[in-house]
């Protein structure tokens, strides 16, 4: 049973390292590899009842614990493209730090005609 | 009798754990739209890992590590919606719209010019 569960661990890792390397925005990308990292912490679990040797357990608890902080800082780094930011904006304000190499041009014109995403969605103008 | 039952449950934790987390990583390359495959990743965070630590739970019975087993799925279960959330509103903020927006929005654009039309004898 340990080994039917690490072998779909394992082909769930496999497909969101496929997403990762194909994955068209950051976003994509960032999400694969927090998948890859939740695996990675049962995997260790997984892998120390399948060895016998449930030390590595405290592996894991570390390995959760980094994941979560490093996909934070990931994510704060693409939204700001700066760690010293603070997470507040004005609601009205433009975005400050967009990345227009990987946006479609439409989506472009749309926040630069209408920067607050809530109201766009309502299908306000 | 009893280690019996534990055993045929923890398996069938383990099964119903690795089937989620399979489902999920599917989903996760199949699926369209970036928001979607958001849907489908949390779905391996929340039922895969928390099937397959408490098959494992089950396995360790009450020993220290069924205790660190249980942290870590406290773990998971807290900071995995809130990198989901975090991830969601970064990429909503940064410009990413949902599919079926972008459709609406590719349909409004095809009926402009009749609306146009219309307007303009009136």
């Amino acid at each position: 049973m340990y080994t039917v569960a690490t072998l779909a661990i394992l082909v769930t890792m496999a497909l969101a390292l496929a997403r990762a390397v194909l994955g068209p925005t950051v976003f994509d990308r960032i999400l694969a590899v927090n998948t890859i990292a939740t695996k990675t912490t049962i995997l260790i679990a997984l892998l120390g009842f399948l060895t016998g040797r449930p030390d590595f357990l405290d592996i894991a608890l570390a390995y959760a614990l980094i994941n979560f902080i490093g996909s934070i800082a990931i994510l704060k780094f693409f939204k700001y493209r700066d760690f010293s930011r603070s997470g507040w904006l004005e609601p009205d304000a433009p975005h400050p730090h967009r990345m227009p190499n990987w946006m479609p041009p439409e989506v472009i014109e749309i926040l630069d005609n209408n920067p607050d995403p809530e109201k766009h969605r309502e299908g306000g103008k | 009798m009893m280690n019996m039952a534990l055993d045929v449950l923890s398996w069938i934790l383990l099964l119903g754990g690795g089937f989620f987390v399979f489902v999920g990583g599917l989903g996760l390359f199949r699926m369209p739209d970036f928001y979607t495959r958001v849907h489908a990743a949390s779905l391996t965070d929340t039922m895969g890992a928390g099937m397959i630590l408490i098959g494992l739970m089950l396995q360790a019975g009450w020993t220290l590590n069924s205790g660190k087993l249980m942290m870590i799925l406290v773990f998971i279960f807290f900071t995995s919606p809130t990198s989901t959330h975090a991830l969601a509103k970064a990429a909503l903020f940064a410009g990413a719209r949902p599919l079926i927006a972008r459709r609406e929005k590719s349909k409004e654009k095809n009926k402009l010019p009749d609306s146009d039309k219309e307007d303009a004898p009136s």
